[in-house]
């Protein structure tokens, strides 16, 4: 990143309560900071949910938004997952232009990038994916040779990846 | 989710109940709204609360008049908060005032921003419209809460009635816990109207707010080595020393391993005025030796202090030969603006505890080396001490016509110029054995307050220092003097920004506090008007306020007393005229145009730049 500039994937964890969303992206967007990706949903415990929020800032600056973050009373967790190994997945719907000629090539570029493709018509193809943001990168690359006619994307949701013991192998 | 519900109707029976969309047996005691509120306030032993009634919060007056804690009728609501504030600046509980929806609600916005940014429980009750209409642009109707919400602590909408006695209890421990702070309660119409169950909740804990107080025990340690060693400490006190009622301990710190001390302006009356160890306030308008010691100190004690701008100077070149301790209980105060040595998150008084337990009764320290920092440091006192001395030092030059003093005929002042720091000193003299306290408002006057005024207790001296709001002193000098009745109130203003909340000598008069307003009448809007002079070539735009009022009519007029001294021999007898007097007094001073706040770091610069002291480049 530009300017030692770091980008961080955050995974808060909140009250589910009205207000709370406005709380944390008005603490950074106060600040002048950007968020870049976006996602909540409520956790197993309906009373807390998970925000997933990639931002970026030069160190000192992530630093004070994590404990800025942490200060808000309605935030119970703060957890830098960038720090450690984790699992991300995102989903994008794309439409693209099939042409008669295309279609076979596109099905397979589907098929090898593990997507779906949802509706069929006699010029386009809208079609599934879902992966790290590399992935879908990689994907919309190749697609937009055919031509995107339209493209929507969730947030990036995120996960921390579970340490593996030698033990618990042994366990099993 | 906010119900979809109707307007109670004050005729429904009781046990309708909104939202439970049917009849629920009758349980326990039930009471509205109001009367719940009014019930938590009795059990967080609120004795006073501060406001303006309107459509909204009629139920709560109601219900306050009949068996409510004592109300005080501000006349506006950014007074009412202020208010609160200084009451809870004096008795170190939270402040309460009552404001209704829309234009009440934001008035108070002022109060609660400057509130906040000094870390004061004040907590702020206001009024909504009923639940159903919220969203609709309704009479009086603003979204408080969002608008409040990046200047608060934290902020509720009561949804409903059932909920309101645990938003309560949680707001006065939300607002006086931890980092205390500013928190709103949005009461809609309906809530308040409407009836519950009264249970107040025991204690409360709260899954993602739980404050940590206790030092860490590895840190303290550290922080031992670091004041073990030292040659030239400094210790840098702040408003959190007050918070936390920590001057016990920091006074035997300091005298333990006689340490010097500067005060933020926040932090006057954290360690006794009079001290020999004391240096006087530090930053952009901090005493010589403060500013000294600061920078050419090998080992600065942050206690409840935050490294504000106003402090620093530029950032890069701030006490760059010391080694750092921060003491602060907010984790976000450590490395916001500067990276310290031993950060050490905790109350400051329970910090100071453990690291005087920790060095023992006679610690071995640098005992060799003291005697020569504290005499280099008496050197800069006497430098410092030459530029304060108001008496010796003449403003060079004079203003001219916009000054008060000026005299058309011959050219010159009327008479031996009053200087604004000579009120504030004679002041001084006359109350020193009277345990005042002193509340200003913002400007030149507050600074001269800080610089001319010691102030040997906490709790003494009221000043907005973050957001520096104009019209402060005044409201803030009701609720000291409700909180402390026998006690001597003054507030020093200026001939500006007293009249940001001149209306409040009513409820003064009114609820016959005896507070001494002292007015430094210098026809100009002095702080902005000192810059203007050192740094944008002489053009007074806009700072100018020509004619004044007739403060002593104005004061008459209001039904308080008001005597004004125009010649330095009438300073004194007016002082003391006015402090003998019973009742509210106003005190007008013509004073010097020309006076200026020295010294002063000009922005952007290095606290070794202090106007009006030649450069004193460190080698």
């Amino acid at each position: 990143m530009e300017n030692g500039k770091l980008r961080r994937t955050l995974s808060v964890l909140v009250d589910n309560e009205p207000g709370v969303l406005a709380r944390v992206t008005g603490l950074i967007s106060g600040r002048g900071f950007n968020i870049e990706s976006l996602s909540v949903a409520e956790t197993m415990d309906p009373a807390v949910s998970l925000i997933t929020l990639i931002t970026s800032g030069s160190p000192p600056i992530i630093e004070q938004i994590i404990k800025q973050l942490r200060k808000l009373i309605n935030v119970i967790k703060v957890v830098d997952l960038t720090e450690g190994d984790y699992v991300e997945k995102q989903l994008v719907l794309v439409k693209v232009r099939a042409l008669e000629a295309h279609r076979a090539e596109i099905r397979s570029l589907c098929e090898i990038f593990k997507g779906k493709i949802l509706d069929v018509s006699p010029r386009t193809y809208t079609m599934e994916f879902t992966g790290n943001e590399k992935k879908i990168r990689d994907i919309l690359t190749l697609l937009d040779d055919f031509g995107i006619e339209e493209q929507v994307s969730t947030g990036l949701t995120a996960m921390p990846r579970t340490k593996l013991d030698k033990r618990d192998r042994r366990a099993n | 989710m906010i119900d979809e519900t109707r307007s109670p109707d004050p005729a429904e029976p009781l046990a309708h109940h909104r939202g439970s969309g049917g009849v629920k047996p009758l349980r326990g005691i039930e009471l509205t709204g109001a009367q719940i509120l009014i019930e938590c306030w009795k059990k967080e032993g609120v004795e006073v609360v501060f406001g303006y009634p309107g459509a909204t919060t009629i139920d709560i007056h109601h219900y306050l008049k009949e068996s409510g804690p004592r109300f005080i009728l501000t006349r506006h609501e950014q007074a009412a908060v202020h208010a609160a504030e200084g009451y809870a600046r004096v008795t170190g509980k939270p402040g309460v005032a009552l404001v209704t929806s829309g234009p009440g609600a934001t008035n108070a916005v002022t109060g609660l921003a400057a509130a906040n940014l000094d870390s004061i429980p004040v907590i702020v009750f206001s009024g909504q419209v009923a639940r159903m209409m919220i969203g609709n642009d309704a009479f009086q109707e603003v979204d408080i809460v969002g608008v409040t919400r990046p200047i608060t602590k934290h902020n509720y909408l009561v949804r409903d009635t059932e909920s309101l006695a645990r938003t309560v209890k949680e707001a006065f421990y939300v607002a006086s816990s931890g980092r205390p702070g500013a928190v709103l309660v949005d009461l809609p119409k309906d809530v308040v109207s409407g009836r519950a169950e009264f249970k107040y909740p025991g204690r409360l804990k709260l899954r993602a707010y739980q404050p940590h107080l206790e030092p860490h025990p590895k840190q303290v340690a550290k922080a031992v080595e670091l004041l073990k060693k030292a040659q030239r400490p400094v210790l840098y006190a702040g408003g959190g020393v007050i918070m936390s009622g920590a001057s016990e301990p920091l006074l035997a710190l300091a005298e333990r391993l006689q340490i010097p001390v500067t005060n933020t302006l926040m932090g006057l009356g954290g360690f006794p005025g009079t001290h020999p160890l004391f240096l006087g306030m530090l930053g952009m308008h901090g005493l010589y030796q403060a500013n000294m010691a600061v920078q050419e100190c090998d080992l600065l004690i942050a206690v409840g202090a935050r490294f504000d701008d106003w402090v620093t100077g530029k950032l890069d070149q701030f006490a760059r030969k010391a080694k750092i301790i921060q003491i602060d209980l907010d984790p976000t105060s450590i490395h916001k603006r500067i990276t310290t040595e031993v950060p050490l998150v905790a109350d400051a008084r329970l910090a100071l505890a453990s690291i005087l337990e920790s060095l023992g009764e006679a610690p071995d320290y640098e005992k060799k080396s003291r005697p020569a920092w504290l005499k280099t440091i008496a050197a800069w006192r006497a430098e410092g001490d030459a530029v304060m001395d108001y008496r010796k030092t003449d403003p060079a030059g004079c203003t001219g016509a916009t000054c008060p003093v000026w005299n058309p005929k011959t050219k010159g002042c009327r008479t031996e110029p009053i200087k604004p720091q000579m009120v504030i000193d004679t002041l001084y003299q006359q109350t020193k054995d009277r345990d005042a306290i002193i509340a200003t408002e913002v400007g030149q006057h507050q600074l001269w307050s800080a610089q001319y005024y010691l102030y040997d207790k906490p709790r003494r001296f009221l000043t907005s220092g973050g957001l520096a709001v104009m019209g402060f002193g005044l409201p803030a000098a009701m609720g000291a003097q409700i909180a402390r009745p026998g006690a001597l109130v003054v507030d020093i203003a200026g001939d500006g920004s007293i009249l940001m909340n001149i209306q409040e000598l009513v409820t003064i008069v009114e609820e016959k506090l005896p507070i001494k307003v002292i007015i430094l009448n210098n026809g100009c809007l002095g702080m902005v008007r000192q810059s203007q002079q050192l740094f944008y070539g002489k053009c007074y735009a806009d700072t100018m306020l020509g004619r004044s009022p007739d403060f002593v009519k104005l004061a008459e007029a209001f039904g308080a007393k008001g005597f004004r001294a125009e010649r330095v021999e009438e300073v004194a007898p007016v002082i003391e005229k006015g402090l003998a007097a019973e009742g509210p007094v106003v005190m007008e001073f013509i004073v010097c145009q020309q006076a200026l706040v020295y010294p002063m770091v000009p922005a952007g610069q290095d606290n070794y730049h202090m106007l009006p002291f030649a450069q004193a480049e460190a080698d």
